[in-house]
């Protein structure tokens, strides 16, 4: 689950974090507020939306008096913002962030993430912040540093001092850089977090760390034990349908073709996109029926295939399996169409567990399908139907 | 011949009284798998599906004498599971498990360092050596006794996989899921060490997907290993949709690799078959051992 900046701020705060004071706003008259009660001179106003590349689009705006707070604020609320990270229909803006701006020396960049590849925690780190990291990352790879961290002993104060020296934070800043590592630390364990990326961290002119942007992800496995944190959730954030679809055990992915997909098992709802595209056909979605899922669900998913006015033909590839049966998927499908009316040309292909009973339901409900034999024979199908309809 | 079970195999299930464990575990006795007993924390002497319940695994083992373990715990207690598995010494320990915290994963991977303990899973459809032993929640319809070992990362494309080999007539020695999360046990490179040491292992098929640098370690591996069994590979997701990002670690962790064409650059160029779709991957592998 992403959170935006202000959340992971104040997350961040409560671990003894240094993020510079900071106020929400979801007007531009509370937004003036904030900075007059936040005091001070200079102020940043930051767009809050789910994805990075704020600054080189334009949300994120220095500017040095109340007014001007205000008119910032009054632009970005309530515009989509479109940024490297958020495709071109971009994030509606519904809070600005106002903080106090500072004189910033130098950025540095530091991440904390699992590390897949050994299965633990890991920083990774920069003496170069900023946002080109990655092209850094890049070009010289070897100047991203990386460290994990033993899940027994904790993030300890040698190898925190050394990645402070990796950063360049050393002498006076020492004793602050491990105490913000090992801060980091505790925030990611404690909150769960899948990431947290501070970039930049910034040595301000008079000498102080601050963590200037946050980027963080929680795990969505653990907010069970997190009750708190699910509070943080912001749905304007995810696509509706896709939205609709979680809360009826479907992953649900909305692609721009005309061939809708339902499949189980994630990993073959990526193969039958892959086959249809190597057909010549366009997936207008990407739609994972979960095993438990339940007739209603499927009927709930199939629902939404329909309705969805792109789609010119249905693609339903089901490998029944030790817990999802094709016959419960085919009841699913025919409650749908029942409701609904199928309206386009459906292909299914079922093998595995009842694939029998599912083309028995199915041709007894006397609903138009056409069925195939293994994966490669649907696609086609699916793509010729498609095909036959635009004709 | 078959590779971490086999016909010695004896099963226990940790949270046997569960509906999906009572489902699964049902089947798995049908199918032949020797099972032995549960372990069920606070419901020790009971009986389940006729078998002896015991309230830890240290018990269970001492009693039965089983040497694999299938974990049917839910999500919050799952890694507990697996930590009194691995601590109980059990040698093969096989997580079903959905949704496992990912940090809670990492304290499980911790625990298996130094032990003897292997793990599969968790988010894995199990493990099967066909007509011998199955463990897992895998349909058995059309899995054969052969000589084809499979590791994978997704349980549908498994069984996708698995019906092919069969379709060609070529069969499975032992197919192995080792799960779609992000921290887990036994790796693709794990599974390729014991189906090359296996003499009845002809070749092996990795399925793989986007995500993660699973594949690109095995390509790595094979590259040093120069294997004289073939392998081949399928990966999942060329055509994604790309995963939206936020910040710049994902970006910056993987740097360049964890892409489906990339994992499929690295497979080929270590002398990996790949499988143009997920319907010829029997059919590559048939090839490959021909020629």
């Amino acid at each position: 689950m992403k959170i935006h900046e202000y959340q992971a701020k104040q997350l961040l705060r409560e671990f003894g974090l240094p993020v510079p004071d900071g106020t929400v706003a979801e007007t531009a008259d509370a937004a003036k507020a904030a900075a007059r009660s936040l005091g001070g001179t200079r102020w940043v106003v930051k767009a809050q939306v789910h994805a990075g590349g704020r600054g080189k689009a334009g949300g994120i705006r220095l500017v040095d008096s109340h007014d001007e707070v205000r008119e910032v604020a009054e632009r970005l609320l309530g515009t989509r913002l479109v940024t490297s990270q958020t495709g071109p229909e971009g994030k509606a803006v519904k809070h600005v962030y106002i903080e106090q701006a500072c004189d910033v020396a130098r950025e540095c960049y530091l991440a904390l993430l699992v590390d897949r590849s050994v299965g633990r925690v890991a920083f990774m780190a920069s003496k170069a912040g900023g946002t080109d990291i990655e092209d850094a990352a890049a070009r010289a790879p070897d100047k991203i540093v990386r460290a994990t961290i033993d899940p027994v002993k904790g993030l300890e104060v040698a190898q925190a001092a050394r990645l402070a020296a990796d950063l360049g934070l050393d002498g006076a800043l020492e004793a602050d850089a491990v105490e913000l590592l090992t801060g980091l630390y505790a925030a990611f364990t404690g909150t769960d977090a899948s990431l947290i990326e501070i970039n930049p961290l910034a040595v301000t002119t008079d000498g102080a760390l601050r963590a200037l942007d946050v980027k963080m992800s929680l795990d969505d496995n653990a907010l069970f034990r997190h009750p708190e944190l699910e509070a943080l959730r912001d749905e304007d954030e995810v696509d509706p349908s896709e939205l609709e679809a979680k809360r009826f055990e479907l992953n649900y992915v909305r692609l721009d073709g005309n061939i809708g997909v339902m499949v189980n098992g994630a990993g073959l709802a990526l193969a039958t996109v892959d086959i249809l595209k190597q057909h010549g056909g366009a997936p207008a979605d990407f739609m994972d029926v979960r095993p438990v899922a339940t007739r209603d669900q499927i009927a709930t998913g199939f629902e939404m295939l329909l309705t969805n006015p792109k789609v010119k033909a249905i693609l339903v590839n089901i490998y029944g399996g030790g817990i999802l049966r094709c016959d419960t998927v085919a009841e699913g499908v025919a409650a749908a169409c029942r409701d609904i009316g199928l309206g386009v040309p459906l292909v299914v292909r079922a093998a595995g567990t009842n694939m029998e009973m599912c083309r028995k339901i199915l041709v007894g409900q006397g609903i138009a399908v056409t069925f195939a034999e293994d994966m490669a024979e649907a696609a086609a199908e699916a793509v010729a139907a498609v095909k036959r309809e635009a004709a | 011949m078959a590779v971490l079970i086999d016909a010695e195999t004896k099963v226990i299930c940790q949270g046997l009284t569960g509906a999906q464990a009572t489902y699964h575990m049902e089947r798995a006795i049908a199918y032949g798998t020797d099972v032995v007993g549960g372990v069920v924390p606070g419901k020790g002497g009971r009986k389940h599906l006729g078998l002896p319940v015991f309230d830890t695994v240290a018990e269970a083992v001492k009693a039965t004498g089983a040497n694999a373990s299938a974990v049917f715990v839910p999500p919050p207690t799952a890694a507990d599971a697996m930590v009194e598995a691995i601590e109980a010494g059990v040698p093969l320990v096989v997580c079903v498990t959905e949704r496992v915290p990912v940090l809670d994963m990492v304290r499980v991977k911790r625990t298996l360092e130094g032990t003897a303990t292997r793990l599969i899973g968790p988010n894995s459809q199990g493990i099967i050596t066909p007509g011998v032993c199955k463990i897992g929640v895998m349909p058995a319809h059309h899995d054969r006794p052969g000589r084809i070992g499979i590791a994978s990362r997704s349980a549908s494309l498994a069984s996708e996989v698995v019906e092919q080999t069969t379709a060609v007539r070529l069969g499975q020695s032992t197919s192995i899921g080792i799960g779609g999360d992000p921290v887990y046990g036994m790796g693709f490179i794990d599974c390729l060490e014991l189906f090359f040491a296996d003499p009845d292992t002809a070749g092996v098929i990795l399925v793989g997907e986007i995500g993660g640098t699973a594949e690109e370690e095995a390509a790595e591996f094979l590259k040093a290993e120069k294997p004289r069994k073939p392998v081949v590979a399928y990966i999942a997701g060329i055509y994604a949709p790309a995963e939206r990002r936020m910040g710049h670690a994902g970006t910056v962790d993987v740097r360049g690799r964890g892409g489906a064409a990339e994992k499929m650059a690295a497979l080929e160029a270590a002398g990996v078959r790949i499988a143009p779709s997920a319907a010829e991957v029997g059919a590559t592998m048939r090839q490959a051992l021909v020629h």
